[in-house]
């Protein structure tokens, strides 16, 4: 597929020029005339009724515009899983009860940040504190505290998947092992912490610029709280300074800004604190896991029961697609022919837990591609070789669940496998660990409950025949941007720098699901792709009748040049083309559109990627300290649209989950999170980050735009199953509860000593 | 009670009214209105502040803006001349060096006062120049590949 002309080369971003010169306008730079800023006051207590809040000390100090409550709203609960009601839980500005430390109870507007500040201490709020539950284990016991009226047990929600018989083939299998784990809690730690700017106006509409994920999400779920028509609500996403699963809800700063401008008619900007960020914000989602593997003596595996329990925190959020994902990919990437899930969602009085990049399925690879390490040990086989005799392949069906097309699984191994030989015989306390993996290209959930398909686009081209592209896409960062107009240009046969994308923007482009799941490069790259192609379509009908060509020859545009694709000699300029066929439709511009929503494509996900990762670590066996040393990733994403992306999001994500493995924990007593600065919240930091090599695997994923597919979160997914493995082999000893941090290695190797 | 802060940015002269409590990276953004340096922590720990104050490099949200006084500060919208990106800018771009952007305007001044302070960093010298700078998005090694790259002159100056 070497002809295309812009798919698959090394480009800037198109944005890059305005990251790289410090002019790109964050939500965090939005300045606007008459604006003031507000605060949020947070509930020191896990677990509290809210007696009284009384707000007129704050509302007389001097600069101090307008101080809002719980009663100050409508009342109203939200929540992403909208086709549930009882899953939206969440009603932002607490009104008779707080439910972790950090929900929000007042919020204020003010002439500055500081002024504002200060009026947060001058309201008071009487609570009656309420025994509080922390670990889910006890929060699903007889006698636990209730967190939420009628939810018995504090069981949020339970999933269960299952295919083949299980219990029947536990009794074939020749060898079974069953082991826990638990995994740990991850801070998104987004640069530009979660921000909005909202502006009432007299009109009666509300524009909100805000750092998202979606802004689709944001405006339909302002929608739901404000009462208001979806369409009297504009939600601008423009440079977004990281989301990775945290900014696709309606959060505090969203909701206070919106009630305040409300309230006054004057744009208010709400910045949360990196101390808010950590400790009211979402969070990924820990887990304890249950694994029970079954095997024949040649290691085929013949039965997998899992059974999860995961620390919801206070409100749903995300958290039940992640303990659906979870328990969908603790089946990856292996043909099991008999499978069973069963997971469960505790309350906690601890933060909401729910999305962050790889969406439980870090979690399920870390415990998966621990236990599959530990059963080929068990058995005498190669760690690779049980991967391959187990390893999904394409076409193949997961039961009643999904469909694979593309899959280069078993390449991918076949590359690790030459790594590790290349590598050879290690010095002592080396040691290297592989594990494999998949992930979703997008979902297929209607939990929101969207009448609009989950992606669509307008691409139009000007008289000048430049396109403009219009996606309810989010570029976070990720550069789905660039990604889009990279589709769009290929399939118009124009050039990039031809292409301006305004994205996110609900005021003017169409709704699209937004950046989660690893959905834009599929499904908004499957849109914007159409809507070109209806373009196309239309310059090509123009351009045949102008050239007289003969009906038999077809015509096609490549680099500016409108051809015939067997005489490529013969043709036009593009640009000629675009203007004679604005002038034939009386002036029109060209104008496309595109959507996508997947259909007859199983339950999960239109497409899978997937790779094979090898983390080489050393151990200095007297302090338990290692040292993350290389990280070499076989992945293969379909096709390749933006090779330069690609290696920034393998790269990005190894920094984000070697950190999962490696250090990054978030420590709580009594529901009060220990660690919530940068200072303390440990990061991989340039010193600590291994290197990092890339082995590409070409596949074709017949779904996808150009082939394309994933290649954003799957990447978080494989590297602390690696770095475990990698522990075990470096030094034997083996962690079952992440992150694996130097005491835990210190004290495994003591204990091991004494055996 | 405000005093008075007299300071170059980019070249250009200012002289403000501050308080005493105002941090340089407040006068920055809000009162000389270059939004290109960030705040990511306010605690100095993130590096999205990072500006060069007198050549060094510091974290702006930890110098109090009065502590500036009669000092010349270079801030990212100062690195390019004119229409012309400096060599590091050019790199990131070709590198892939960001992704976010919001950790950029403090990774650019932390690298172009690494090689102010020392044109021929070695590998690991480079790694300890962005030490104090978080990414979230790129893993570092983009940057690392970008700063190298100038280093062997593969950008020359812009004139």
């Amino acid at each position: 597929m070497s002809d295309y002309s812009v798919i698959g080369k090394r480009v800037h971003n198109i944005d890059g020029t305005e990251k790289v010169t410090g002019s790109a306008k964050y939500t965090f730079d939005v300045v606007l005339p008459n604006m003031l800023y507000g605060k949020v006051l947070r509930s020191p207590h896990p677990h509290a009724k809210i007696l009284k809040i009384d707000t007129r000390r704050a509302k007389r100090l001097v600069g101090v515009k307008a101080v809002v409550t719980g009663k100050d709203t409508l009342g109203r609960k939200h929540g992403i899983w909208r086709r549930f009601p009882e899953l939206c839980d969440e009603e932002i500005l607490c009104r008779a009860k707080a439910r972790y430390i950090g929900d929000a109870v007042a919020a204020v507007a003010a002439i500055d940040e500081d002024t504002a500040e200060e009026a947060l201490d001058l309201i008071e709020v009487e609570y009656e504190p309420l025994p509080a539950v922390f670990d889910p284990m006890d929060a699903i016991k007889e006698g636990a505290p209730q967190i939420h009226e009628g939810v018995e047990l504090n069981i949020n929600v339970n999933r269960h998947i299952e295919w083949g018989d299980v219990d029947e083939a536990f009794e074939k299998c020749d060898y079974i092992r069953e082991d826990k784990f638990k995994c740990s809690s991850q801070a998104h730690v987004c640069m530009e912490t979660h921000d909005a700017v909202a502006s009432f106006g007299y009109n009666g509409k509300l524009e909100v610029w805000t750092s998202t994920q979606s802004s689709y999400y944001i405006q339909r779920l302002y929608a739901d709280m404000l009462d208001m028509n979806e369409s009297d609500i504009r939600v601008i996403n423009r440079h977004t300074g990281g989301g990775f699963g945290s900014k696709f809800e309606l959060d505090s700063a969203q909701f206070c800004a919106a009630i305040l401008s409300q309230k006054l008619c004057q744009p208010v900007k709400i910045v949360l604190t990196r101390e808010e960020e950590f400790t009211a914000t979402k969070r990924r989602t820990p887990m304890y896991y249950f694994l029970k593997l079954g095997a024949k003596k040649d290691g085929t595996m013949l039965a997998k029961e899992v059974r999860v329990i995961t620390e919801g925190g206070a409100y749903t959020a995300m958290g039940a697609t992640a303990l659906y994902l979870t328990g969908f990919f603790s089946s990856f990437p292996y043909k099991y022919p008999n499978y069973r899930y069963d997971g469960y969602r505790a309350y906690t009085n601890t933060a909401p837990t729910s999305a962050m990049r790889g969406f439980g399925a870090p979690q399920s690879t870390f415990v998966g591609e621990s236990q599959i390490d530990m059963m080929a040990e068990d058995l005498g086989i190669d760690p690779v070789e049980i991967r391959r005799k187990n390893g999904m392949t394409p076409d193949y069906e997961v039961p009643g669940q999904a469909f694979i097309q593309s899959c280069g699984l078993h390449q991918c191994l076949d590359k690790i496998d030459e790594h590790l030989k290349k590598r050879g015989k290690l010095p002592p306390n080396h040691g290297i660990g592989i594990a494999s993996y998949g992930f979703m290209s997008g979902g297929i959930f209607n939990w929101f409950n969207t009448p609009y398909a989950f992606s669509a686009a307008v691409v139009r081209i000007n008289i000048d025949g430049k396109v403009d592209v219009y996606t309810g896409a989010c570029d976070i960062g990720q550069g789905s941007n660039t990604t889009l107009a990279m589709i769009c240009a290929e399939e118009l046969g124009v050039r990039l720098e031809d292409i301006r994308v305004f994205s996110g923007d609900t005021g003017i482009c169409p709704p699209d699901l937004g950046a989660w799941g690893s959905r834009q490069t599929l499904m908004s790259g499957n849109a914007v792709k159409r809507a070109a192609a209806e373009c196309k379509q239309q310059l090509l009908e123009f351009a045949g009748a102008k050239m007289g060509v003969n009906i038999v020859y077809d015509l096609d545009i490549k680099d500016r040049w409108v051809h015939l694709v067997d005489r490529p000699e013969r043709g036009v300029s593009y640009f000629d083309i675009v203007k004679g066929a604005i002038r034939g439709k009386d002036g029109n511009a060209i104008m496309g559109r595109g959507y996508y929503t997947p259909h007859r494509k199983g339950m999960i996900s239109p497409a899978y990627s997937f790779g094979v990762q090898a983390a080489e670590v050393a151990v200095d066996v007297e302090t338990g300290r290692y040292k993350l040393l290389n990280v070499t990733t076989a992945h293969e994403s379909g096709t390749v649209i933006n090779p330069v992306g690609i290696e920034g999001q393998l790269e990005g994500a190894i920094m984000m989950a070697g950190g999962y493995g490696f250090c990054e924990d978030q420590p709580m007593d009594d529901g009060k999170i220990l660690n919530p600065s940068i200072a303390d919240y440990k990061l991989i930091r340039s010193l600590d980050m291994p290197e990092t090599e890339i082995l590409e695997i070409d596949t074709y994923e017949p779904e996808g735009p150009f082939g394309a597919k994933e290649a954003g979160e799957g990447l978080t997914n494989p590297t602390a199953g690696a770095i475990g493995n990698a522990i075990y082999k470096a030094v034997g000893v083996r962690i079952n509860d992440l992150p694996i941090t130097p005491e835990k290695v210190l004290k495994a190797l003591k204990e091991k000593e004494k055996q | 009670m405000k005093k008075e802060l007299k300071l170059k940015v980019n070249g250009q002269p200012y002289e403000l009214f501050v308080k005493p409590k105002t941090l340089l990276v407040e006068v920055l953004r809000d009162l000389v209105g270059l939004t290109g340096t960030k705040r990511g922590c306010s605690s100095s720990s993130c590096g999205a502040c990072t500006v060069m104050l007198n050549g060094m490099s510091v974290k702006s949200c930890s110098v109090l803006a009065l502590q500036a006084n009669g000092a010349e500060v270079v801030t990212v919208e100062g690195l390019a001349k004119g229409n012309e990106l400096s060599p590091l800018q050019r790199a990131f771009l070709d590198h892939g060096s960001y992704q976010c952007g919001f950790c950029t305007p403090g990774m650019l001044m932390s690298t172009t006062a690494l090689l102010t302070e020392n044109p021929k960093p070695t590998k690991l010298e480079i790694k300890e120049g962005i030490d104090g700078n978080i990414c979230r998005c790129t893993g570092y090694n983009s940057i690392v590949r970008a700063v190298t790259a100038v280093v062997k002159g593969e950008y020359k100056e812009a004139k």
